[in-house]
């Protein structure tokens, strides 16, 4: 690890100001907020984020770590930890899929250590990003190449790539966040500001190395879920190479909104697939005023794939996705769901 | 006069190693040093603890080589297999990926601080024994922590949940077996005392 100035903020102003030169969403920022820690400290270690000023939000945690829910939907702390969000009782009669996604994400310790504003920044594990001994990388070092192209690719991404970087987004809290239309509250020296989930992480459109829309010195204060009648029966279906203890290799997060038999509402978020956090916008489409039978769930499930571009290795995703998918959107149909207050 | 022990030894020769190679290091410590270190209270086991420390330096770092706790294991050092699991307020926690200087007055327990005052064993150590929940010992103080803190949080409730609550804590013996059964009793005890 390179030395480096440790300073703490004791409040979110001062810690923006302090933040200023973090950059705009680029990942080698030469200031970096300390939340959990998780994922800083173990890339500052390999070498791959070398800030010279680490600012500490320890202090900042208390104010913004709430979880709170009412009609009008679901309120999470960006300071909140996985933990409390996973185990929260309202959370996971109300929002299945978010308490499932951080129950099925890391291991304790690190859902006790971890933020919810770090998890959905939380960098790739493509192994070439990784290892700084690989020159070639798009994301670590601008304009050198993707080694991952010609190189060992197995759990690289297959939506939303280009030949500058095929590195997959690894969460799994914020496909469930995609899903549920969530809205994302900044804070920054200039004030607040609330922007849709979605915007949050940039398409790599040739410049991966620039993840988010995040101004400089900007932090994520919390995340606002809207309700409706398809948080109730929401889901979030993982499949990985080991039980537990494993990012994703396919993943699919379902809220549904069932008239009878014919699909009132549904998102779909697809995770273990994607440079960002994804959402099948024509799949919901093609299923919205539809019957929720195997062959429609399978031609929607074609149509979220219709776009994957593969490089070898990850062949086999498409179809592994697609199945995801397919039984994600049957286990949500087949869902008991109980009626209980809020 | 001390006893000679292994970790006696090996740090006797890790210092000499440092002499050795100390004109080479000699600026960027001088340099760190004009940076300045920072100042940290650490209670640990019940214990205040000072300590100006290089920023760097992690709360493994810190209670292994500052301290000489050296029951907290150093394994991957990227929170991958749970050997440096210790408790932070509380809550088991990574210590290789928590700086020390981020740790404020935040009470921190690790297994030295496991057992009561007279030497009797907290009864999650006296089940590991029993089952014999290890082979060669090193990622046991990670596990024994971890599994202090699962049955507390309520996740020891049947080998299913004890399998999935304490899939952080890697063991390469694959003692795996004999770990669920040792929790398993561990928590009956802890849950009847």
């Amino acid at each position: 690890m390179r030395p480096f100035v440790f300073e703490s903020a004791t409040n979110l102003r001062q810690a923006s100001y302090l933040g200023l030169r973090s950059g705009q969403g680029e990942t080698d920022a030469k200031v970096q907020f300390l939340a959990g820690g998780t994922t800083l400290l173990d890339l500052m270690k390999l070498g791959v984020l070398r800030p010279d000023r680490i600012v500490d939000l320890g202090p900042v945690h208390a104010g913004h770590d709430a979880i709170h829910l009412d009609a009008n939907g679901l309120q999470l702390g960006a300071f909140a930890k996985m933990a409390a969000a996973a185990e929260h009782p309202g959370v996971l009669a109300h929002y299945p899929a978010i308490a499932q996604s951080l129950q099925l994400a890391a291991s304790a310790q690190l859902r006790n250590m971890a933020t919810l504003g770090g998890n959905v920044l939380q960098k790739t594990r493509c192994t070439y990003y990784r290892d700084p001994t690989w020159r070639e990388c798009n994301k670590r070092n601008p304009g050198s190449g993707c080694a991952a192209l010609k190189g060992f690719n197995r759990n690289h991404a297959i939506l939303g790539v280009d030949e500058s970087c095929i590195a997959q987004y690894p969460g799994d809290f914020a496909i469930a966040l995609m899903a549920l239309d969530a809205q994302v509250e900044l804070s920054s020296a200039s004030g607040s500001r609330r922007i849709p989930f979605a915007t949050l992480h940039r398409a790599v459109a040739g410049q991966p190395h620039i993840e988010n829309t995040l101004r400089s010195g900007e932090l994520i204060t919390s995340f606002i879920v809207p309700p409706g009648a398809w948080t109730r029966r929401s889901l979030y279906l993982k499949v990985r190479d080991r039980t537990s203890y494993e990012f994703a290799i396919a993943s699919a997060a379902i809220a549904l909104d069932m008239d009878a038999e014919r699909v009132r509402t549904v998102r779909i978020g697809l995770g273990g697939m994607a440079s960002r956090p994804w959402r099948a916008t024509q799949a919901e489409e093609l299923l919205t005023g539809q019957p929720l039978t195997e062959a429609n769930a399978q031609a929607a499930a074609t149509t979220a794939l219709k776009d994957a571009i593969t490089h070898g290795h990850n062949d086999f995703k498409p179809e592994l996705a697609r199945r995801t998918l397919v039984r994600a959107l049957l286990q949500a149909r087949s869902m008991r769901v109980a009626d209980a207050e809020l | 006069m001390s006893a000679i022990t292994r970790r006696s030894v090996l740090t006797g020769s890790a210092a000499l190693a440092a002499i050795t190679v100390a004109p080479l290091e000699a600026k960027t410590v001088a340099q760190r040093n004009a940076a300045g270190g920072v100042r940290v209270n650490l209670v640990v086991n019940g214990k205040v603890q000072s300590l100006t420390l290089d920023p760097r330096v992690t709360l493994l770092d810190a209670l292994r080589e500052h301290l000489h706790l050296t029951g907290s294991k150093k394994g991957c050092d990227h929170g991958q297999c749970g050997a440096c699991t210790v408790h932070l307020d509380g809550r088991r926690v990574l210590a290789c990926l928590t700086l020390a200087a981020a740790v404020g007055p935040r009470p921190v327990r690790t297994i030295e601080g496991l057992a009561a005052a007279d030497g009797t064993l907290h009864p999650m150590q006296q089940a590991f024994i029993d089952h014999d929940g290890f082979q060669c010992g090193y990622c046991t103080p990670g596990q024994i922590m971890s599994a202090v803190a699962c049955v507390q949080e309520g996740h020891a409730k049947t080998d299913a949940d004890i399998q999935e609550y304490m899939s952080g804590n890697l063991c390469r013996c694959a003692a795996y077996p004999n770990i669920v059964a040792a929790i398993r009793q561990g928590r009956d005890q802890m849950e009847s005392t």
